[in-house]
């Protein structure tokens, strides 16, 4: 629980990846956010096969055995604790209303929802909010870092590695239940449940994606500014419409170079 | 994450509607109706509930793909590379990207359930032509998911040309795949992965004839 633990999971990760990665850089053109795409391969491949063994088999049959109904009255009661941190991800980002907002969710449904099982405040207008510490941080200006693939977790960013070990170890209320085994089982439960709800949209996902990995790392990317901006990013410059002209004259990627990638990369 | 699909499907859905009638359907209009139109069809047919994915595709076509704009799209997505395909190229990748979108739709609306539609008023002057059309999917327990149609004013009256889905481009995620295969193997090598994509989709999943 403490500040110092929160963070020196996530950094002590993030060296040991980074020392990984240093040695399988190669200089074939790489897309400038993701400069441990070697690194985040490997550790994608693992983690597909821990999905489609492990995750999906178990996560298919909770949603076979529990009525919908059942899911998602564990999906709220997780979202409504999860309500609190986001109020104080809001206040954080200077949005106090949102985070009174957040509190107002919180104190209904944990009342009048009976212990957050139903989600009575959405019935009357107050929307769930979608923030964590790594959008805290993003809000402030730090920017990506680059993308990393963690074991298990799958896509995330330097910054939001360490916005999620915060999540965790400050902002998480499910981290106070004791006895340890009930903390635990409801981590497990939560993580089954998560999973359960995509299983839909990880089929889509394979339908879509030429390559997976890549096909995920962008949508990833691009669904956190917008979650950054509260789904208002400033507009990329707007390319023509024409067909038939070339849309985009400037080069593929220009943005500099995430700053991990200083040195450059080693030719092998 | 249900939402996901259920945007991308309504997304689909967003296409309906009779095409001679869509050149006086303002954009906003246009999508209500499609969206709805399909969602009840889909909800109504025993066939498709039950998994008829090739009945399912045939809806699809007939319905949803006279509003989407598919050679814009396409051109969006392959990026800079565009002008370096020869026409007949051109035709190739629209129609691969076309059969792959129609696919992950129909993947999509075959996961709806239930999900329930708030169509944003339309921010836009009646002299625009490419506007942007918020609907969002909401489920309980979970943030609104925003699907964003970005749609341009044509002769034939307004088309799809992007689908954003939780702030999440559909074209300019295809765009970045689409660059690295284009470096590597040619426009060539684009169409032929496409073409393989496509044929494993066509093969694996329940009954399906094409």
């Amino acid at each position: 629980m403490t500040l110092s633990r929160a963070l020196s999971l996530p950094l002590r990760t993030l060296s040991l990846l980074l020392a990984l990665a240093g040695g399988c850089a190669t200089t074939e053109d790489r897309d400038p956010r993701d400069p441990l795409e070697p690194m985040n391969r490997a550790i994608y491949r693992f983690n597909e096969v821990a999905d489609e063994w492990v995750a999906v088999p178990v996560a298919s049959a909770y949603r076979n055995v529990l009525h919908e109904q059942i899911r998602s009255r564990i999906r709220n009661f997780f979202a409504n604790l999860g309500d609190l941190w986001i109020g104080v991800n809001d206040v954080l980002q200077g949005k106090f209303f949102d985070g009174f907002e957040d509190g107002m969710r919180f104190v209904f449904n944990s009342t009048f929802g009976l212990f957050g099982l139903h989600d009575v405040a959405s019935d009357m207008g107050i929307e769930k909010r979608d923030e964590d510490f790594g959008q805290t941080l993003g809000r402030w200006g730090v920017g990506d870092g680059p993308y990393l693939i963690l074991p298990i977790l799958s896509s995330s960013t330097l910054r939001d590695t360490v916005g999620w070990g915060v999540d965790i170890f400050v902002g998480d209320p499910v981290g106070e239940f004791r006895p340890i085994a009930l903390r635990n089982s409801a981590y497990a439960l939560r993580l089954v449940n998560r999973r359960a709800d995509l299983l839909d949209a990880s089929k889509i996902l394979e339908q879509a994606a030429l390559d997976k990995y890549v096909f995920q790392r962008d949508a990833y990317l691009q669904r956190r500014r917008n979650q950054i901006y509260d789904g208002n990013p400033p507009r990329e410059p707007r390319e023509p419409r024409e067909p038939d002209e070339p849309p985009e004259k400037e080069p593929a990627k220009a943005p500099a170079p995430p700053p991990a990638e200083d040195q450059p990369a080693k030719p092998r | 994450m249900k939402t996901i699909i259920s945007v991308v499907l309504s997304g689909l859905l967003a296409s309906f509607l009779a095409s001679a009638q869509a050149q006086e359907v303002p954009p906003d209009v246009l999508v209500k109706n499609v969206t709805t139109e399909v969602v009840e069809l889909i909800t109504k047919d025993k066939e498709i509930r039950s998994g008829n994915r090739a009945k399912l595709i045939q809806v699809i076509e007939a319905r949803v793909l006279p509003h989407f704009n598919f050679s814009s799209m396409t051109a969006l997505a392959v990026g800079q590379n565009w002008s370096k395909a020869t026409p007949e190229q051109k035709k190739r990748l629209v129609e691969e990207f076309k059969t792959l979108l129609v696919r992950t739709y129909a993947s999509a609306l075959a996961a709806y359930s239930e999900q329930r539609f708030d169509y944003r008023p339309l921010r836009a002057r009646p002299t625009d032509t490419d506007v942007i059309v918020n609907v969002r999917v909401i489920q309980s327990g979970a943030q609104p998911v925003p699907i964003d149609y970005s749609m341009e004013k044509t002769a034939a009256g307004w088309k799809v040309y992007d689908v954003m889905v939780g702030g999440v481009s559909l074209v300019a995620n295809y765009r970045t795949e689409f660059n690295a295969t284009v470096r590597e193997a040619g426009i060539e090598g684009l169409i032929r992965n496409l073409q393989v994509k496509n044929r494993s989709l066509a093969a694996p999943p329940p009954a399906e004839k094409k």
